[in-house]
Order: structure tokens, then sequence, then C-alpha cells
């Protein structure tokens, strides 16, 4: 077992969420749900982090930002979209300054649905990413692309 | 003196939970100027009352901001309802009281944590997130939600309350109001709070005026202006408050105002719970908005006046929906508040207006 699996670090962005989701996010790992028992720490460096949480769905003026957010981070990493804007633009797919969901900028491995997000399901979700995390750093390790 | 120096602050940055840009403008250490960019995060969901029926766009209200949430699914129905005119029932009124000033009691607690962060006082951060998941798990066993509550509706309220629940409601905020004065005391009185937090920031009862600021941060400069006070709503029937105000102007002031708002709503809260008419909790409300009618309506959110306007079309779609949310008017007092701090306390400034984007940008 590798380092990920004991703390893998996350940075959350909130592309354009309503909140819900980005304070549900931190909740998880706050006290009450306390993720950070399972080694799961909040970064705000997009180097030191593993796993990016996007909350929100993409428009013209975040798309770059998270583009931007995904190439600074160091492989292997894992995208991780949190609430139902993010994985499908939700709610507010039709409207006219919405693209949809975050896998319209950048790849998304790990889909944790509902409006707003449960903690739990953010839980979950990460605990799904550090399986692939570790898939994609052993297929590194044996020279394959990730 | 140095150059000027353009800094870029934001979107991402680890003290924001939002994405807001700043080109701080920065001589030495002391920003001359801050530059607000904002856009990150709008939806254009004001929009979508020309594909969403009027009963169905009070989900989408209420997805405006999650941390307001509740406030403005019940903004957005009291607005409906005055064009409609529709007498909602005492009982619905009294509950979406309650419901309402819970949520300024988690907003509040929320942003006092999230201040704490931006001051570097983590285990501070870690005790208010503690806390504010007694008022989750209220919402969550009164409404079946922990954030998006949607139990509004145009004409009263989805779910009732019963006493047992009523006697659990009163009984947890009994339990937060002691762990909360604790953790009030700190933040109030502990020397290194204090340190980060006193004559930083400023913003003068003039400026404040000046640029029409509201809510907290406008108390905080002792604008005696809250929303509650015009009675709307079953506010009109709970025994006499007053805003609670400071003239101080600083980080510090903006934190005792909030502090002390808290322990104002779980008054409140408690006189809503004791004064509970019976009766129903919703009226039938059918038709359509008349061509041409119009209506508009403030709401104290927790972080200040909120503004709804709508207008009718004689079909089920409203012709027109408008908000303007505090944090819009707050913006402009905040550019104030950072001219000439250093740029340590940045990111202390930003988070005491406590910013609301996505109500902001909608």
């Amino acid at each position: 077992m590798a380092y990920f699996a004991k703390s893998p670090w996350v940075i959350h962005y909130d592309a354009s969420s309503c909140n819900g989701c980005d304070i549900e996010v931190l909740a998880a790992l706050c006290p009450g749900f306390d993720a950070e028992r399972f080694g799961v720490i909040n970064t705000g460096n997009p180097k030191h982090a593993d796993i990016f949480l996007v909350t929100g769905s993409v428009n013209e003026q975040n798309i770059s930002v998270v583009k931007e957010i995904y190439e600074q981070m160091l492989e292997p990493k894992v995208v991780v979209a949190c609430g139902i804007c993010a994985c499908s633009g939700g709610i507010f797919h039709d409207c006219y300054n919405v693209i949809g969901g975050v896998d319209q900028a950048i790849p998304v491995d790990v889909y944790a649905p509902g409006c707003a997000v449960r903690p739990e399901a953010i839980i979950d979700a990460v605990v799904e990413a550090v399986g692939i995390l570790e898939e994609k750093r052993a297929a590194m390790k044996n020279g394959k692309e990730a | 003196m140095g150059k000027a120096t353009v800094i870029p602050f934001g979107p991402q940055h680890p003290v924001l939970p939002e994405p807001l840009h700043l080109d701080l403008v920065v001589e030495d250490e002391k920003v001359i100027e801050a530059m607000p960019q904002i856009g990150f995060v709008h939806r254009g969901l004001e929009k979508l009352v020309e594909t969403r029926d009027y009963n169905q766009f009070i989900y989408v209200a209420e997805r405006i901001c999650g941390i307001c949430a509740f406030g403005h699914s019940m903004g957005y129905a009291e607005t409906v309802e005055q064009l409609m005119g529709v007498e909602v029932p005492d009982r619905a009124q009294a509950l979406r009281v309650m419901w309402h000033e819970l949520s300024r009691i988690h907003s509040h607690v929320l942003w006092l944590g999230l201040a704490a962060d931006a001051f570097g006082f983590e285990s501070l951060f870690m005790h208010c997130w503690r806390l504010r998941e007694r008022v989750l798990d209220i919402f969550e066993k009164t409404t079946g939600g922990r954030v998006i509550l949607s139990v509004v509706k145009v004409g009263g309220v989805v779910r009732d309350v019963d006493d047992a629940m009523f006697a659990y409601i009163k009984q947890v905020l009994e339990g937060l109001k002691d762990e909360y004065r604790q953790i009030m005391n700190t933040l109030l009185t502990d020397t290194s709070v204090k340190n980060r937090l006193v004559g930083v920031g400023y913003v003068s009862h003039d400026d404040a005026v000046a640029e029409s600021m509201v809510g907290p941060f406008g108390r905080a400069s002792g604008v005696n202006y809250d929303v509650r006070m015009l009675g709307n709503g079953w506010y009109g029937k709970l025994s006499e408050f007053q805003p609670i105000l400071s003239n101080d102007g600083d980080c510090y002031a903006r934190v005792q105002v909030r502090c002390l708002e808290v322990l104002q709503s779980i008054d409140i809260i408690e006189e809503v719970i004791s004064r509970m008419p019976a009766g129903d909790i919703e009226v039938k409300v059918k038709g359509n908005p008349a061509d041409g009618a119009e209506a508009c309506n403030v709401l104290e959110q927790p972080r200040g006046e909120c503004y709804y306007y709508a207008r009718g079309n004689g079909t089920k779609f409203l012709e027109r929906m408008r908000m303007r949310t505090p944090t819009s008017q707050n913006i402009a007092g905040m550019t104030i508040a950072l001219k000439g701090c250093d740029l340590a306390d940045v990111n202390n400034i930003i988070l005491t207006i406590d910013p609301c984007i996505s109500c902001t940008e909608r």
C-alpha cells in the first residue's frame, strides 16, 4: 500500500456551484463527518493535491481556471465531480451561461451526484478515488501511461 | 516609497470558498487599491422564469445560494404570494420565521468558522463547524435536507412540525447556547484574535451610508438598518427586538455583530416556538399571476437586505423575476475597507464582509 491510501490530499474548487455543495465538501472534512481521520487533508495548492474536488458546472469564464488547476496538479491525479451540477449541469443545465458538467473541461473519474451532495457521498467518492489513484500509480510505475 | 505592483488574488485561493478575483495594487506591503472582478459563478438563472412555472421556480430560487437557500425560497414565495394576493396561514408564516432564523444561525456560525480559518485559528474553525452540525441536524429532522431544504411552497410550507419536534429543537438550542457562548468568548476576548482584527479594515459610518452597505457589514459601521424591523410576515408579531449595532467599523466589530446576532436568533426561535399558532400550513393557490401585476418584497438574509421583484404576464410563467442580493451591495464597501490595509490582512477583510458570490452573480 502506498502513501496515497494513507493520506490523500484534496483540493476544492467552486466552478459555478450554489455553495450548497461547497459547504458540504467542507463539512465532510470537519467534525461530524471528519474525513480528516482517514488522512484526507484540504490544501489550497494544486501541486500538493492528489484529488481534485470540483463543485458546480463550468461556464465560459471559469473553464480556463478549472483546466489550469487540473494541469498544475502532478500525476497521478483523480478528479471527483461533487454534486449534480458538476456531473451534468443539474437544475441549471439549460441556463444560457452553463456549458455543462465538469467533464466538458477535464476528464472526470468519479461522479458524486446529489443536490446538495451529502457528505457521506463525498467520503464514498473520495474512497473510490483513492482506489483509482492507486491504479494510476501502479500503471505509472510499470512505465505505462496513466 | 516602492513602485506600485498589481498582485492577482483568486479566483482559486485557499481562503476563498468561492471564486472571486481581485487585482490588488500594492505599494510595498500596503494595498492602495483593490479592483474586484466577478463572473465566475454566473449561471443566468433569472432567465429560467421563462421556462419554469412559478411553482417550479421556487426550487431554482432556492439554489441561488446554498447558504441562504431557505431565505431565497421564502423571499421568492412571499413575492409571488403578494403578486397573486394569497393570504398565508399564520402557522406557515411562523414556521418560515423559525427556519429562517435557524438558517441565520447556521450561516453565521459557518461564517465565524471561516473567519477563524482566515486568521489562522484552525481549531476554532473546527469547533464552529461542529456546532453548526447541530443546526443541520434540526434541518434534517424537520425537512429532510441539510442545506437545500425545499420546504417552502407558494401558499405555505410543505411540512408541519409537531410538538415533540419543537421540544427537541428547544433542547438542542439550549445545549447549543452554552457551547456557543464558550466559542464566542474565545472569538471576542482572545488576545491573538483581537490582534488580528481590531482596527483592521475600517469603514466609517458615512462611507457605509454612501455605499448603501447592508446587513451585519453595515450594522458594524453603525448603520441602523435591519429589514426584520419592518415587521413583514410573522416578524411583525414578535415581541420587540433591536438590531445589533456597533460603531467601530473594523473587522472586530463585524465579528462581534454576527456573534451577538446568533444569540438573538436563538431567542427569536424560542419565542416563535412558544407562541406557535395552530392551524393549517398551506392554502391552495389557484390561477396565474395577472398580466402586468407587479410585486416587490424585502427580506433580511443572513448577509443583509435582499430585494425581490416579480412581474406576471397572465400565464403560469412569470414575465420577470429579479433579486438584488446583499453581497452585491457590500462589494463596494469591501473595496473601501481594503484601501490602505496590509497585504496580510486582505483575506481577513474579504472574509469579514461575508461575501456570497453565488448570490451576487446568480
